[in-house]
């Protein structure tokens, strides 16, 4: 029994049950679980009742809005007003945020519920959701391994059935690569179509938020709240939002998906290849017309996306300064004292690598070499995607290179670290459209096939993740512990 | 050893008049208790994102098209990144490589018949800071964040400047312009119009630029003008003493009347500018900038220019009368009311009632004496009512609220005598009077007709039409 968000709905209105009832089912699993998950930082059960009452106050009256009732976790990145927003740092442990993200404000809006913050890599910054000050989460499928990042805790969530979605966070991977790992499905829409309003940000011109669920019906409905335009965020973008769930069902037949060569090349586990080639049958037997394309500037895409995000994470967290809000040492002895305590005992150590880089790129005489020369690597990165979209519908790709890896296992060594966002990377820095879905298992760890879309193509995107959900059901599958 | 010359850059910061700030819809009005006009935005809190007002883009294009200015069709503001308690986010957004205004000019006049030239680099928008506290709390820093994302056109002119005396005439003139503009209320006490020099001095005939100080903390013209007056000596004696200029911020202080060292360049920060992601470049279109540009005011030059070539105005005192733009009004507000008397009111005005004005440290737009009553006295001497000495009496009483002209002249009777009959039974009793002086004069000591004059205007009490006065005399001393 693992309802998703459509279900809850149905029954919902059916008056299957209250969502009160569904709320207290949930929060009673997240007790039993967390512990071995680690994917909370805060559970939230009184405004979970609270608003699950208020739900059921509205669904008596028929004035249900789109997710009335719905429970749903958070990523702790999401500003929540008056609930701590952590960021999986300490030194925002003690943040309590005064206002609500924009994207908090459009799922109170449509009645939805929250369950919980969930924990993260600090700032979004990690493969793995070992970096955090509340410590590493577990997989639900092998709880040795790593759920991905940095969106860890919600995608360990979702997949353990601790809620049916969760909202997360993707600046170079931080969706995909966890719904990948931990066998659910995940889509990071267009740069723009979400607001960022109150999305604690790590790299501005990358970040985009977007659902976990188990269906992309399900993906469909939540980022159907989740998206449009808002005047708060100057790079969201005013466009009309279609209605993602309505476009479900079109079917794939003569859709044309480009298979990037250097998406299967060297560095993919050839176990992972075999099983999204089988996918790949099953969309080929659906009617779509698959063909190799390229993209020839693939492996620029790593150290073009570190030197910008970091170069803007460095001067996004410059206002952790334990001045105003969030951590600040004791008995500071002068001004700089208070600086270089409060971020030094603030902050963990992947975030400050990535501070110090991004300084040093940003830096006087640096900047023409590093911070210059990527965002021209950007363009062609960019340029690559828009001549492949002239002749194909879609891209079709692996995820990840590998399937969950052990807790520990990379930790040291950041650059191997870094290259699982090999295949996830280049969309943000093209601001296109991905979305990973399961589609098998390798040694007992699920494998997420990754579709790119043309700019605010979310709906082709959805639309075939759904028609392959409708012929399996790997989308479904929940790991034995959790049932 | 040659001639020095001193070298004079400005960078002026003028808080752009809006209702609300650039990034946020906080209000920018002065002297709120602390802390009350600051929102998330401002505050810096974690995920908030800047949103452009575009007033401001507005007004600083009016800016640049008044200073002929070059205006890109794509602007980009910039991340400024450096850490201090009162900036909020540790960056303050500004504009880095493309600023709104590109290059521009505009004319001084720093004495009488002088006219230069001073180009102006750029002029770009940024964010104000907060304010740091310090003398309030024992062993600790309030910080006020009102005034942090207040809008400003920071406007950096060429060093084009080779005195004190041409800066302030530079400051006084781009003052000027933002208030015609309307885009600045030139406040200095509040901070609103703030300047910053760089000085340098070098042998005349150099071309090479010395290492030149920022002079910081200066809120007035005359101190302006002091610092840098300061700021020259110092690096003079100086390097006569075998010393050399390093470069370095220096503070201005007024009550010592010195200039002190605040940072050198080494301590100087490396701002990692870059285009801030949160915003997206700023589009201007030739249509916004035409728009911009038919809205304008008629400018200082432009008036200065009218005043000369239709009102027959002298250059300087077309330039004086258009200095500001509260004088300018007055003048012409007053010359509605007394038409073709351009140069008796432009003389009242830059003479009679500055000097009044002055002394009591007042503005234009405070004086007792508003431009219709100066417009009456003016008119009472064309018609003859009264001469031009009696108009000072007049004026006097004016300014010290006794009421209109023609009230005064009635209640203190000072209509001039313009009856011959009268002026000439007046003039009997002077020659009468002073034999000896009747003979010199016949003598041919004309100089002797001005002690006659005196002696009529004396006896009339400063009546008698003073024109008539000479020619009955004349007539009368001959025969």
């Amino acid at each position: 029994m693992a309802p998703g968000v459509a279900e809850i709905q149905r029954g919902l209105a059916a008056g299957k049950f209250s969502s009160v009832e569904i709320t207290q089912d949930y929060l009673a699993r997240i007790a039993q679980h967390n512990p071995a998950l680690n994917c909370f930082i805060s559970v939230t059960d009184e405004i979970a009742l609270e608003q699950a009452r208020r739900a059921d106050a509205a669904l008596a009256k028929g004035q249900a809005a789109a997710l009335t009732g719905v429970p749903l976790a958070h990523k702790d990145l999401f500003c929540t007003d008056g609930v701590k927003t952590s960021c999986a740092s300490r030194i925002l442990d003690n943040f309590i945020a005064p206002y609500d993200a924009s994207v908090i404000e459009n799922f109170k809006r449509d009645g939805a519920v929250m369950l919980g913050k969930t924990n993260m890599d600090e700032f979004a910054m990690g493969s793995s959701n070992e970096n955090s000050c509340y410590g590493a989460v577990a997989n639900p499928w092998n709880t040795e391994c790593v759920p991905g990042g940095s969106s860890g805790g919600s995608a360990a969530a979702v997949a353990a059935n601790l809620a049916p979605g969760a909202t997360g966070t993707d600046t170079g991977g931080s969706i995909r690569q966890p719904a990948a790992l931990c066998g659910i499905t995940g889509i990071k829409p267009t740069y723009g179509r979400v607001s960022r309003y109150g999305m604690i940000a790590y790299g501005s011109s990358l970040d985009q938020g977007g659902p976990f669920a188990r269906s992309a019906e399900d993906c469909a409905l939540l980022l159907q709240t989740m998206s449009g335009f808002d005047r708060r965020d100057s790079t969201s973008a005013e466009r009309a939002v279609p209605d993602f769930s309505g476009a479900l069902g079109e079917g794939v037949e003569g859709l044309k998906i480009g298979l990037p060569q250097e998406y299967f090349a060297d560095g993919l586990d050839g176990k992972i290849a075999a099983v999204i080639e089988t996918a790949i049958d099953e969309l080929r037997k659906l009617g779509a017309e698959v063909r190799d394309i390229s993209l020839p500037n693939t492996d620029l895409s790593i150290p073009t996306y570190y030197v910008i995000a970091m170069a803007e994470c460095s001067s996004n967290l410059s206002r952790f300064d334990g001045v105003r809000f969030g951590h600040r040492c004791d008995n500071p002895v002068d001004l700089e004292d208070l600086y270089k305590r409060s971020r030094g005992e603030g902050f963990g150590a992947e975030v400050k690598r990535r501070i110090m880089i991004g300084t040093y790129a940003l830096s006087a005489g640096y900047y023409d070499a590093y911070y210059l020369k990527a965002q021209q690597l950007r363009r062609l990165i960019k340029e690559d995607f828009q001549k492949a979209f002239d002749s194909v519908d879609l891209i079709l790709g692996p995820t990840t290179p590998e399937t969950a890896f052990k807790i520990g296992a990379k930790s040291n060594d950041p650059v191997s670290m870094y290259l699982q966002d090999i295949y996830t990377i280049s969309l943000n820095l093209a601001g296109l459209p991905g979305m990973s879905l399961p589609v098998g298992f390798v040694d007992g760890l699920p494998v997420g096939m990754q579709l790119i879309g043309n700019y605010f193509d979310e709906t082709g995107l959805l639309n075939t993740a759904h028609s392959y959900q409708q012929v399996s059901d790997w989308h479904l599958q929940i790991p034995e512990a959790f049932r | 050893m040659s001639e020095w010359e001193s070298v004079i850059g400005l960078e002026i910061h003028a808080q752009l008049a809006t209702r609300s700030k650039i990034f946020s819809g906080a209000s920018t009005a002065f002297g709120a208790a602390p802390n009350t006009q600051a929102c998330a935005v401002d505050l810096g809190m974690p995920g908030v994102l800047p949103v452009l007002n575009r007033e401001v883009v507005t007004m600083a294009i009016r800016f640049g098209v008044a200073i002929d200015a070059e205006i890109d069709h794509r602007s980009v503001f910039a991340r400024k990144n450096y850490f201090y308690p009162d900036l909020p986010k540790g960056y303050q957004i500004s504009q880095y490589e493309l600023p709104i205004v590109g290059k521009g000019h505009i004319f001084i006049s720093p004495a009488e018949g002088e006219h230069r030239e001073i180009g102006i680099t750029r002029a770009h928008l940024e964010e104000d800071a907060g304010k740091s506290i310090h003398d309030q709390f024992v062993d600790q820093t309030g910080i006020d964040l009102n005034r942090a994302g207040t809008p400003l056109l920071e406007i950096v002119s060429e060093p084009d400047m080779r005195s004190a005396k041409e800066a302030v005439a530079y400051a006084r003139k781009i003052h000027s312009l933002v208030r015609y503009l309307e885009i600045c209320d030139g406040n200095m006490q509040e901070g609103s119009f703030r300047c910053d020099a760089n000085v340098s001095v070098r042998h005349k005939g150099e071309d090479k630029l010395g290492t030149r100080a920022e002079l910081k903390n200066i809120n007035s013209f005359r101190f302006l003008e002091r610092a840098i007056n300061f700021e020259i000596e110092r690096q003079i004696d100086l390097i006569e003493d075998g010393g050399k200029v390093v470069q370095e911020t220096r503070l201005y202080d007024s009550e010592r009347d010195e200039t002190r060292s605040m940072r050198s360049k080494e301590e100087a920060n490396d701002y990692r500018y870059f285009p801030d992601p949160d915003l997206l470049p700023v589009a201007i279109t030739e249509a916004d900038i035409a728009s911009i540009r038919a809205a304008l005011p008629e400018l200082p030059e432009q008036k200065k220019q009218r005043f000369i070539d239709a009102l027959g105005l002298s250059d300087y005192n077309a330039e004086l009368l258009t200095a500001s733009r509260e004088t300018a009004t007055y003048f012409e507000t007053a010359l509605a009311a007394a038409p073709g008397q351009n140069a008796q009111l432009a003389n009242w005005i830059l003479g009679d009632l500055a000097g009044a004005l002055n002394k009591a440290a007042l503005d234009i737009n405070a004086s007792t004496i508003t431009p219709e009553m100066l417009a009456q006295l003016v008119a009472r001497i064309a018609d003859n009512t009264i001469s031009g000495k009696i108009a000072k009496e007049v004026f006097e009483a004016m300014w010290q609220g006794e009421g209109e002209a023609d009230a005064i002249i009635e209640a203190r009777g000072l209509r001039q005598i313009t009856d011959s009959g009268a002026i000439e039974s007046l003039i009997d009793a002077v020659i009468a009077a002073n034999p000896e002086q009747v003979e010199q004069f016949r003598a041919g000591k004309e100089k002797v007709l001005g002690f006659f004059v005196g002696q009529v205007m004396q006896q009339s009490q400063g009546k008698a039409n003073p024109g008539q006065v000479n020619a009955i005399l004349r007539e009368k001393l001959k025969s």
